[in-house]
């Protein structure tokens, strides 16, 4: 396998958009392209992360619209449907088919328009993502999650008010950084809030309140992967991919205790072998925190922390820049916003962006890091991916 | 003439492999208040929801039964925020069967008086309950609703 670098990436404002999933799209390829100097004859194929246009907009097939959209020519041009990770997993195809030699340059990305549904049925289109006898019973994609900090309140035997407390402080930690995000939807919103106002918002699914809750959200992303051999042709700083993982979860009742995702363990794993990397390796980390106690979760199934700890760690601010792992400093999905299929590409672009030292002064993570990596969950934890990336190659 | 015969090509789909318990089956089951399993010839464990195959050994060797409708309640929530079609609030949770299974279900239960002391309690099936579909569930809902054995 060569070694395959990210050349440039785009990536439009998060939040209430008018504009479409091809719109969105669109602005982003158009940015990533600009910023690597490549167009027509360069990209190969195109890769593009989307999970709901057929519920939002009636649209089927949005690929080779996208590459004709963008004068990319008859480049064969594919949608990958992975939940919230569809554009991880978008991202890790393009990154296996240039490492494998098939292609030199590939754009990858996503798009995805939810607010246009309303929150009624953009709650049903979500919870689609679930096991069908899941799906049936009328469970959220936030009763998930809900249970799951049940769960852990009686896995670990932490009272559940407290673990409410410790859970706030992803919250608080998370739009502290998305108010600082130009591009993040709650941009000068929620950046002072305190423990109490998390626990006393709107009940959405207990023991998860509104602001343990990412929101809806409409947004484009995009990144160009190309062959390490050719990336300083296009620019003096390529961010090289060290490692990718990819897993599959089932039904939560098939996983059992989900606060340990086996796939996450699976794919998290995969990612550091192939990088020849551990936890303590990553220095800035951008992860699915759709819920508060997602966060806390992920760090624990990735090897950040061991289990039942992470709540812990979170309250002590070993999760926030300065402390042992910082933790969506871009401020993640709570903060910045989550349009599920382009979510994936909004976390490589985070990480670029942190390894450049390109992140704004308060969400920067100080000295620049070298390495950094991304997790994305799908589902009730049925698709993950993780992506390492670093300033430079792979050792051999 | 190349090819086969087409007697030969019916037989081959006649023995083509069949879904052991589909889920339309599932559900009329459920309805007459049945929750229905599939136990594994070759190592014993049950399935439940039905899959293809076995979940502990991938056996193809799967035999229809009949739940005993008794667990232990893991996990809940309440539902505030329902998708279109759905009336909240309720409570959906996972139930390990007796049988070893996790099932995802509803509670029967006053949610104004519900605490985290019920985790962990016996449940048992009271029902199956019937949910009007929508043009993306292909066909109504029936949901396993448990209740909590004082
Ligand atoms: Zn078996």
């Amino acid at each position: 396998m060569r070694d395959v670098a990210v050349i440039g990436v785009g990536h439009t404002k998060f939040g209430k958009s008018e504009k479409g999933n091809i719109e969105l799209f669109a602005e982003a390829a158009i940015q990533a392209m600009e910023e690597a100097g490549v167009g027509k004859g360069d990209i190969e194929a195109l890769f593009v992360g989307n999970c709901l246009g057929g519920m939002a907009e009636g649209v089927a097939n949005i690929a080779p619209f996208l590459a004709w959209e963008l004068n990319l020519g008859t480049i064969p041009a594919t949608r990958f449907e992975g939940a919230c990770a569809s554009a991880t997993v978008a991202f890790r195809d393009a990154y296996m088919w240039v490492a494998s030699g098939a292609y030199d340059m590939v754009l990858a990305g996503g798009t995805e328009r939810t607010l246009v549904m309303g929150t009624p049925f953009a709650t049903r289109t979500f919870a689609m993502g679930s096991d069908r006898f899941e799906s049936q019973t009328g469970l959220t994609f936030p009763g998930v999650f809900a249970m799951a900090a049940v769960l852990y309140s009686k896995v670990h035997g932490i009272p559940l008010d407290k673990l409410r407390e410790k859970m706030a402080h992803v919250s608080i930690k998370n739009h502290k950084h998305g108010a600082i995000n130009p591009k993040a939807q709650f941009y000068k919103k929620y950046g002072n809030l305190k423990v109490e106002d998390v626990l006393n918002s709107p009940m959405i699914a207990y023991p998860l309140t509104l602001l343990d809750c990412c929101p809806f959200s409409d947004g484009g992303t995009a990144a160009i992967l190309c062959s390490a051999d050719i990336a300083r042709k296009f620019t003096d700083e390529p961010i090289y991919v060290l490692g990718t993982g990819q897993a599959s979860g089932g039904p939560l009742g098939r996983q059992e205790d989900y606060t340990k995702f086996p796939a996450r363990v699976a794919s998290a794993r995969m990612a550091f072998k192939q990088a020849g990397l551990s936890p303590k390796d990553i220095q800035v980390l951008e992860a699915h925190d759709c819920f508060t106690i997602a966060e806390i979760i992920l760090l624990e199934c990735c090897g950040f922390f061991d289990w039942g700890t992470a709540a812990d760690a979170t309250e002590e601010g070993q999760t926030d820049i300065g402390g042992v792992i910082p933790t969506n400093p871009s401020g993640g999905l709570l903060g910045k916003g989550h349009p599920v299929g382009a979510t994936g590409v909004s976390q490589i672009y985070a990480i670029v962006e942190q390894l450049l030292g390109k992140a704004v002064k308060g969400n920067q993570v100080d000295p620049v890091p070298e390495i950094g990596m991304t997790d994305n969950l799908g589902g009730d934890g049925a698709t993950l991916a993780h992506v390492i990336l670093g300033r430079s190659r792979r050792k051999k | 003439m190349a090819g086969i015969e087409i007697e030969e090509a019916e037989k081959e789909l006649m023995e083509a492999p069949k879904y052991p318990l589909t889920m339309d089956e599932y559900k009329k089951t459920l309805k007459e208040g049945k929750l229905l399993g599939l136990r594994c010839g070759a190592c014993g464990e049950v399935t439940c929801p039905p899959m293809m195959v076995c979940q502990r050994c991938g056996s193809k060797e799967l035999e229809k039964i009949e739940m005993s409708g008794k667990g232990e309640l893991m996990t809940l929530t309440v539902i505030n925020v329902p998708p279109e079609g759905f009336e909240g609030p309720y409570i959906v949770c996972l139930v390990k069967t007796a049988e070893g299974p996790w099932i995802p279900a509803r509670l029967d239960y006053d949610i104004s008086k519900l605490t985290p002391e019920v985790l962990g309690k016996t449940v048992e099936l009271k029902e199956g309950l019937t949910l009007p579909g929508d043009k993306y569930s292909a066909g109504e809902r029936v949901v396993p609703v448990f209740k909590v054995v004082e």
